[in-house]
């Protein structure tokens, strides 16, 4: 492209035709700029989608708080926005959302990360090439399918350990999540051992430790920023998940800690206001959007926490 | 766990005495037993989780084996569970997931192309990159939220198959970005090199080279992105999707002038993993085996296309080698 005609003016018969900024190769330019114009929209529309997210949350839980005060929100112990005399209080939803989480927690990081270090210490290639698309199929499944196997296969099972116990419960829901996050346990922890230079392994085997030691107390130790984004990235996971609770965990809510009852969380109150006929515009309305943004902020902090470890487990090595 | 193995403090030196001999093999064969005992532990762990899927896809087809007639396929919801169907659940389905892959597949693999082929490494570049990574985290509820208020009534789409389709394409988006980029990643650029020594522009290099190379691994992130999307639940609840539908959308070819009709995106509609949530809420064990069978079918939707991911996946790995 910088080559210009007047460079080969001098000479009397050139070889070849000299190259000129000539209309085709405008025209070639020019189009490369749309095309580079058109792809850069591209990438940027997804900061407009979060825009479109933020925005909307904002808008409409603003008009839902200048009804009801930020200190009720936060401080009342009653949730019923459907009622006569509605009560606005996040706290039962949250309360909800936690335990569910807590339980999914209980049953994914162990699970996970045993999984993690034996595909990641015992387990050859082979082994782990066959076992890693097993395990991801998991996370595979749709979540309502998750949610019919907590109501209907896991709930009954549990009754039987705790007779006192309803078919809703967030425990059997709770679970069933655990399974469902295990995967993302797995394969996070395992990507953040394998990152561990196998020289430290080496070290550690020299000097005699067994896979197990070297596993606990080197491998783990050096891998701990990333094995705990896996973990927080789990939490994330739980507590954004929205249809095994729905199905499983009842939609009443109610301000519990324990899991053998049945309770709504923060997602699953959205979706039974959604399957309502409610108003646009209705106060209804505008509690979804509430509790959406209670959500999104909690889930944008674990998410921020975990790319922060990710990130800083990176410049280790 | 092993500072419980070594009970007796060791002499100064173990070889020696024969008594700290001994000491050392107990303490190495407890080590070894831990060593043993914790993959056991890990391979349970792991059967577990395989048999968690296991029992549930033989509960669902036990449960839902005598409702899986072709009439099911062909029959709308109805009150009476025998004589409901999924009609317009997978119809409905398949109707979304066109309009899904039409938006997110070009924006998503476009957006790719752009941070991995021309971003220029500043601020703006670093900015849309995390931003992908926070909307790969925000749940899929809160899309539905955000489309609830923007495509259903500010843009007026109403609770249509376009809003539908709209909301899981963006949820779409940061997986088939991802995968896109990771895609051409793997491409040597002595590639790129030789195309631009021939004289090629950027886009020649990136629409002959580039994407040609990396269809493979972007073909395989698409397929796990619709399938996520397929099975995509509460966002479409969210947007006021219907769970009684009796009707197909509004076909796109007719026999009338103009022939081809574009009616279809503004209809009402329902997906299959709403009709199951539909009867899985229902407290009538009938209805529960229609959830059954509709979770098979889902099931076997999903597999399927993860089943096709996979093989995409190894089909070009060994096809290709740089």
């Amino acid at each position: 492209m910088q080559l210009d005609s007047t460079t080969t003016l001098e000479t009397a018969e050139p070889m070849v035709t000299p190259l000129r900024a000539g209309p085709l190769l405008r025209k070639k330019k020019a189009k490369e700029s749309v095309i580079t114009l058109m792809l850069f929209l591209a990438a940027f529309s997804s900061v407009l989608v979060t825009a479109g997210i933020v925005g909307t949350l904002v808008v409409e839980s603003l008009a839902f708080f200048k009804h009801i005060s930020l200190v009720d929100f936060f401080t009342d112990t009653q949730w019923t926005p459907l009622f006569s005399e509605p009560r606005y209080g996040i706290l039962p939803l949250v309360a909800g959302t936690l335990v569910t989480t807590c339980v999914a927690l209980l049953v994914s990081i162990p699970m996970g990360t045993s999984i993690a270090i034996f595909l990641s210490e015992y387990a050859n290639k082979k082994w782990r090439e066959t076992l890693k698309p097993i395990l991801e199929l998991l996370s595979a499944v749709p979540t309502v399918v998750y949610g019919y196997f907590a109501l209907l296969f896991v709930s009954p099972i549990m009754q039987k350990i705790f007779p006192e116990m309803g078919a809703f419960n967030m425990l059997s829901a709770g679970l069933v999540m655990g399974i469902m996050i295990v995967p993302y346990v797995a394969s996070l922890s395992e990507d953040a051992m394998r990152a561990v230079p196998s020289a430290l392994r080496e070290g550690s085997y020299a000097m005699g430790s067994t896979r197990l030691q070297t596993a606990l107390r080197v491998v783990f130790p050096s891998a701990l920023s990333g094995i705990s984004a896996a973990y927080v990235l789990a939490l994330s996971r739980a507590v954004g998940e929205t249809m095994i609770v729905a199905v499983a965990a009842g939609m009443q809510p109610n301000f519990t800690l324990n899991p053998t009852e049945s309770a709504s969380t923060l997602t699953a109150f959205i979706v039974q206001v959604s399957l309502g006929d409610v108003p646009h515009g209705s106060i209804g309305y505008q509690a979804i959007f509430a509790a959406g943004v209670t959500l999104f902020v909690i889930t944008l902090f674990f998410n921020l926490v975990s790319f922060w470890l990710r990130r800083r487990y990176r410049q280790a090595y | 766990m092993t500072t419980s193995t070594n009970p007796t403090p060791m002499s100064p030196n173990p070889l020696v005495s024969t008594a700290s001999m001994g000491d050392l093999r107990a303490n190495i064969r407890n080590r070894k037993v831990f060593d043993g005992l914790f993959g056991v532990v890990a391979i349970l762990a792991l059967l577990v989780s395989i048999l968690a899927l296991l029992a549930l896809f033989l509960n669902l087809a036990i449960q839902g084996a005598e409702r899986i007639r072709p009439d099911f396929f062909l029959s709308f919801p109805s009150r009476n569970p025998f004589e409901a169907g999924i009609l317009s659940a997978w119809v409905g389905s398949l109707v979304v997931m066109f309009v899904t892959a039409l938006v997110g597949i070009p924006l998503g693999v476009a957006a790719g192309l752009y941070l991995e082929e021309y971003a220029p490494k500043n601020t703006i570049t670093h900015f849309i990159e995390i931003n992908i990574m926070n909307l790969a985290g925000v749940p899929s509820i809160v899309y539905g939220l955000m489309a609830l208020g923007l495509f259903v009534y500010k843009f007026q789409f109403g609770q249509s198959v376009l809003s539908a389709g709209l909301t899981l394409a963006l949820l779409a988006l940061p997986i088939v970005i991802t995968a896109t980029r990771e895609a051409i990643r793997t491409i040597p650029n002595s590639m790129r090199e030789a195309a631009y020594a021939l004289g090629a522009t950027k886009w020649e290099v990136t629409s002959h080279h580039v994407l040609p190379y990396s269809l493979g691994g972007i073909l395989t992130g698409t397929v796990i992105a619709l399938s996520r999307a397929i099975g995509e639940t509460a966002p479409l609840i969210t947007i006021g999707a219907l769970t009684f539908i009796a009707f197909l959308p509004t076909p796109p070819f007719s026999t009338e002038a103009p022939f081809l009709s574009f009616q279809w995106i503004w209809d009402a509609f329902t997906v299959l993993p709403i009709q199951m949530f539909n009867w899985v809420s229902r407290p009538q064990e009938e209805f529960q085996k229609n959830a059954a069978a509709a979770g098979v079918v889902l099931m076997v939707m999903t597999l399927a296309m993860n089943g096709i991911a996979i093989w995409l996946r190894a089909r070009y790995r060994s096809r290709i080698k740089w």
